[in-house]
């Protein structure tokens, strides 16, 4: 099993629900407090898993604007686990999350110079390295009713534009929507395998 | 060392990573709404040992189905600002207003200081106390007070901010955009949207538009930026800002011309075939009518009127025999009464306004090439009518013809403040309604569709109070504050003709101002124009900074004194609000009110209900922890204050309390019988929902159905609810409509044509004063027209070239998030956005700082490079940049130093003649944020100018923040 988001940017606004949602339920959760230096002053910095940004493409008018939310890939040849130097850094056999155990982690930082993806995130409050664990402390909770056992970005999503489950389950929504929308990993080149893909744009032009 | 151990010789993680922290600790969920903007999603807010832990969409909520945005994610953090205000405050005597000295005072000594001084108003001269409030929900309350006040100066923001909006469409097909109706994306197949707030109606919307594409359904945006929503369209029509009136009338020139409209639907459910007599005269432009049918008709009757019949050759009666079958209404042609006087339908009239109105000529307006405006207008024509379906409901129109099937016209438009922050907006709108009816979408499956109570009638039967006799001492007003005029008989003006509010809503300045002019209320009353105030209440609006034009003028104006007796001239100032905002500072007296978790609030179908297309919807808010320090939910205190001033609803014939308190005045309130705030479970036993005898246990049953009451009318009420029989009358039983009559889209505006006959003289009944009529006869056009925004006559525009618009964070509410630790961290500041060749052509480097200027003020920031912006327009996200120190933020934070507020740049006056007028749309007073012309140029210097300084309240009782590693 490899759990993975899958995210449409063809219907991705931007709005930063999946930001939020995962800041509030990880500062509460078991990967959690998230940390924030200067929360009310000059220069706020804090630990996020998951950020959207922003980018342009082409010029006017026949600009692009796409919001590209990124987080933690769960890469299935993951470069981040290796080079712990504790055992920290690791991932799940079970369903494939890439996970930081902050008791064996020292903050060295080699985890976030070996991925390519910048997916990692050093929480200065803490000094552990921290990231997405997919709400690994909500999927598998059986207390919560089964539709609530997804990460919380999922669920927030307004625009649906985050599928969550198992790409190796060839019957899944995920796999069924990398094999016909054309899904795509970043950065195959580095050969990591992310498990999370990406959906392209679709334009439905004009008659 | 035992860890040491452990990563030596296990690779089993010590840290179980699905482990519950404190697992022993007692966890709860409670159901409530969200307040985090005025969307209204249904929230589950988790809570742990009673504190909150995690607030998740709550997914048996109709509204947002378990979705939740980012605001709402971070609805947690405000329970944890630092900018919450606990305790009442009142100025420091011998202070300066706006220096921040108070002292916390008791409710107690804060409500006898306001029944004294609002006491003695009333009892005196009840125009000198004003209340306005802000971006609230709660209208029918604060409403309800301002009338049994006996105030006429209240209305809401909506002056500000999408008033526009509101009457343009509801002045021509009874309803409008976001909680009155919206696009029917579930049945469209072309949607096109123009200049919309992302803020707003946020969540179902953004639901709507990804189920919409993956439907496959196309979807345009106009709009001069690319942001947002706009990212994922199909295609982006760029276009400049205030010209989209000019598009949407040559997409009328090519639909009529190419004879590309629904001609049955205009026949039967519209005025196009109505006569309009055109002999110059008295009733010049208004419909004719039958003298022995009674009363000529007008916005309120509008059933009197006449059509020529092609088949018979004869002028009928529009109704009924104007639509029996067998009669051909005619469309165009010129044709004569009995009499001789000479008429037209008036669907001619607007084919010959449209006429001139080329793609070519639109083209040089609005900066759209002309085979794009043409192929768009083509689009939209060939899906509404040639891609149409028929959904199998059976429905009985008003006149009794059954129709077998309801027919879909499957394109949809959404449009808000794009549109209508323009003071040519009304107009604009009025045009797109006129475009939207053409292609017959009005509550049509895959149009436009109403949300109860709306359709309202054209003109909605709501009379302000007209005259200044209707004023009196201890007298409730006898008519709402605010109404919508269908003829100058209804404008609030004196003898003379000159206003009765301090807002001059309902003037001949801005006649059909709905909403009024929260906007003009300083500027106004600090000019005692047209007199003084003694006390001014304001309620949740950051009037201060960021709600304000001309921010450091009314700033000014708000410590301003009487040079004779050294009194402020506003003399007493409430603030109730419950966060320490711009406009706090200038308080005489803070009322510190609750956050959206610690009180009880109701969606009300009196006020702005959460209603679904299918039926209508209501809802609730009940405290799920309670209120921080002394603060106190300003319904309660609004009841606690008309219960101690006895305004006759709140108290008994004894004069003693009828009301308990908010949540009991919720219940047993009835402004008509078996009416109330909500309309959920009533009756004494529950059963009797919409309409019932108040039920003690309403508020029981909310809770226990996750805050929310919704119900689905029968599928044959469901559709073209402007005249369908069985709707109608099930919206007059249940108290939504006053009549049944059929609600006939209003192509031709006749009540606006009362206001221009009587500008040029005519009617003999009020006129407006001389230097006014020049101005109703040219904006209160019957047919739609485009006109440049007003703020271009009086700019140079070639020392001024660019426009200057907004745009709105997806997740920044207004100015009400930078106290909010992490949203706040997505937008701690704006920069503007300028397109490459302009910034390279001023002289500015990408990322560097520049002066943005307009003819009333400068601004120092930050410029970004942009492709996805018109060359011509330049923008910025709103209410980012905040007073140095204001919402509890450090000194020097990001929001005051790098920050900015376009508002500074922003007249709230122009010049008239010799005279000032507000700076609005001169029908509906809706503020012009978006005609401000502005040149940008190169600027020394590394901060945001001018750097305003904001006085912190001496009292500091705020929360500790948690997880706030910086501040330990």
């Amino acid at each position: 099993m490899q759990l993975a988001l899958v995210i449409d940017l063809n219907v991705c606004v931007g709005c930063h629900a999946c930001v939020t949602s995962c800041k509030e339920w990880n500062t509460g959760g078991a990967a959690g407090p998230l940390t924030d230096q200067h929360a009310y002053a000059a220069d706020p910095t804090g630990t996020f898993f998951n950020r959207v940004q922003t980018y342009e493409a082409g010029t006017f008018p026949d600009t692009e604007t796409i919001h590209f939310p990124k987080s933690c890939l769960h890469c299935e040849d993951p470069p981040c686990v290796p080079v712990c130097p504790t055992g920290a850094s690791y991932k799940r056999k079970e369903d494939g999350i890439v996970l930081v155990d902050y008791d064996k982690c020292i903050g060295c930082k080699y985890c976030a110079w070996a991925c390519p993806y910048g997916a990692r995130e050093l929480d200065e409050g803490r000094q552990v390295m921290t990231k997405c664990t997919l709400c690994v402390d909500r999927i598998h909770d059986e207390a919560l009713a089964p539709d609530d056992r997804k990460p919380a970005c999922v669920k927030a999503c307004p625009t649906n534009a985050r599928l969550f489950g198992d790409i190796h389950d060839p019957q899944s929504d995920v796999a069924q929507a990398i094999r016909e929308r054309d899904g795509y990993p970043l950065m195959p080149e580095w050969d990591t395998k992310p498990a999370n893909h990406y959906l392209p744009r679709r334009v439905n032009k004009a008659p | 060392m035992l860890n040491w151990f452990a990563r030596q010789f296990g690779s089993a993680p010590l840290h179980d990573p699905t482990a519950t922290p404190a697992p022993d600790v007692q966890r709860d969920v409670k159901t409530t709404t969200c307040y985090m903007c005025a969307c209204r999603c249904g929230i589950r807010v988790h809570l742990e040992a009673g504190k909150v832990r995690y607030i998740d969409g709550n997914p048996d909520h109709p509204l947002n189905k378990g979705v939740i945005c980012a605001k709402g994610s971070a609805g947690i953090m405000k329970q944890y600002s630092p900018a919450r205000l606990t305790q009442p405050l009142l100025r420091k005597p011998g202070t300066e207003r706006g220096a921040g000295q108070f002292e916390p005072i008791s409710w107690e000594r804060a409500y006898a200081i306001l029944v004294e001084r609002l006491a003695r108003i009333r009892a005196t001269d009840p125009r000198k106390f004003a209340f306005f409030t802000g971006r609230d929900q709660m209208q029918a309350l604060t409403g309800l007070f301002a009338r049994q006040f006996g105030t006429p100066n209240y209305a809401a923001h909506g002056g500000f901010c999408s008033v526009n909006m509101a009457a343009g469409m509801i002045y021509t097909i009874g309803g409008s955009f976001w909680e009155f109706g919206g696009p029917d994306l579930d049945r469209a197949k072309l949607f096109v949207m123009i200049g919309t707030a992302e803020d707003h109606h946020s969540n179902p919307l953004k639901i709507a538009i990804s189920a919409f594409k993956r439907r496959g359904g196309r979807f345009v945006s106009i709009n001069p930026v690319r942001t947002g929503y706009s990212a994922i369209a199909d295609e982006w029509i760029p276009i400049k800002p205030g010209t989209d009136g000019a598009l949407f009338m040559a997409m009328l020139h090519v639909l009529i011309g190419e004879e590309r409209v629904d001609r049955a639907f205009l026949a039967r459910y519209t005025n196009a075939p109505q006569l309009v007599v055109l002999d110059g005269g008295e009733r010049d432009g208004l419909f004719a009518f039958d003298p022995a049918a009674g009363p000529p008709g007008d916005g309120r009757n509008p059933h009197n009127k006449l059509v020529y019949d092609k088949a018979s050759g004869r002028i009928l009666h529009a109704y009924p025999e104007g639509i029996a079958d067998g009669c051909e209404p005619a469309l165009e042609g010129r044709y004569a009464l009995d009499d001789g006087t000479p008429v037209a339908p008036s669907f001619q009239l607007l084919r010959e306004r449209v006429a001139p109105c080329t793609p070519e000529w639109a083209s040089a307006i609005t900066g759209i090439p002309a085979a794009r405006i043409v192929a768009l207008a083509r689009e939209m024509g060939d899906v509404a009518l040639n891609q149409a379906f028929e959904l199998p409901i059976e429905w009985t129109d008003a006149w009794g013809k059954v129709h077998p099937t309801t027919t879909a016209r499957p394109v949809a438009f959404h449009a808000m403040r794009g549109l209508a922050a323009h003071s040519n907006g009304f107009q604009t709108v009025r045009a797109l309604s006129v475009l939207m009816s053409v292609l017959g979408t009005i509550d049509a499956p895959g149009g436009f569709r109403h949300k109860a109570p709306y359709p309202r009638h054209i003109v909605p039967n709501y009379r302000a109070f007209n005259s200044p006799e209707m004023i009196q001492p201890n007298t409730p007003l006898n008519a709402a504050p605010l109404g919508f005029p269908a003829s100058p008989d209804e404008l609030a003006i004196n003898a003379d003709g000159s206003p009765i509010r301090i807002d001059h809503a309902f003037s001949w300045e801005h006649p059909l101002s709905a909403h009024g002019l929260m906007h003009n209320v300083i500027t106004n009353a600090v000019n005692g124009d047209p007199y003084r105030l003694d006390t001014l209440m304001i309620f949740m609006a950051n009037m201060a900074w960021n709600s304000t034009m001309n921010t450091e003028g009314v700033r000014a104006m708000l410590n301003a004194r009487d040079p004779d007796d050294g009194e402020y001239r506003i003399p007493f100032i409430v603030v109730a609000d419950a966060f320490q905002s711009e406009m706090v500072a200038f308080a005489d007296l803070v009322l510190p009110d609750t956050t959206y978790l610690e009180r009880h609030d109701v969606m009300s179908m009196l006020d702005r209900p959460i209603s679904e297309f299918d039926g209508p919807v209501d809802s609730v808010r009940v405290p799920v922890v309670p209120p921080l320090g002394e603060c106190r939910p300003f319904q309660e205190v609004i009841v606690e204050l008309a219960t101690r001033l006895k305004f006759p609803a709140f108290v008994n014939a004894d004069g003693s309390r009828k009301f308990r308190d908010y949540p009991d005045f919720v219940v047993n309130f009835q402004p008509a019988p078996g009416i109330g705030f909500l309309m959920g479970w009533r009756g004494k036993d529950g059963e009797s929902p919409l309409r019932g005898e108040p039920n003690p246990d309403q508020w029981q049953r909310y809770a226990e159905n996750n805050c929310v009451f919704q119900y689905h009318l029968p599928r044959d009420m469901q559709f073209m609810r402007n005249w369908n029989r069985a709707y109608l009358d099930f919206a007059k039983e249940k108290g939504w409509r006053q009549r049944n009559d059929p609600v006939q889209l209003a192509l031709y505006q006749d009540s606006l044509q009362t206001f221009r006959l009587a500008a040029e003289g005519k009617g003999g009944g009020r006129q407006p004063p001389a230097h006014l009529r020049e101005r109703v006869v040219k904006y209160f056009d019957p047919l739609p027209f485009w006109y440049p925004p007003l703020e271009e006559a009086v700019t140079d525009t070639e020392a001024f070239p660019l426009n200057a618009i907004t745009q709105r964070p997806m997740a920044m509410y207004h100015s009400w998030d930078s106290q909010n630790a992490w949203l706040r961290q997505i937008h701690s500041h704006n920069y503007l956005f300028v397109h490459p060749k302009t910034a390279r052509a001023a002289g500015i480097a990408d990322g560097g700082w520049c002066w943005i200027e307009s003819p009333w003020g400068r601004v120092r920031c930050m410029l970004r490079d942009s492709e996805a912006v018109e060359p011509g327009t330049v923008w910025t996200w709103n209410a980012i940049g905040k007073a140095d120190g204001a919402w509890h933020l450090a000194p020097g934070a990001d929001e005051s130093r790098k920050g900015f507020l376009l508002n500074h740049l922003i007249a709230d006056t122009l010049p008239l003649g010799e005279r000032r007028i507000s700076n609005s749309d001169p029908v509906t007073g809706q503020a012009g944020w978006y005609d401000v012309r502005v040149r940008i140029t190169p600027a020394e210097g590394d901060e945001t100018s001018p750097h305003v300084q904001w006085a912190r309240p001496d009292v500091d009782a705020r929360a500790a923040a948690p997880h706030d590693s910086a501040e330990k």
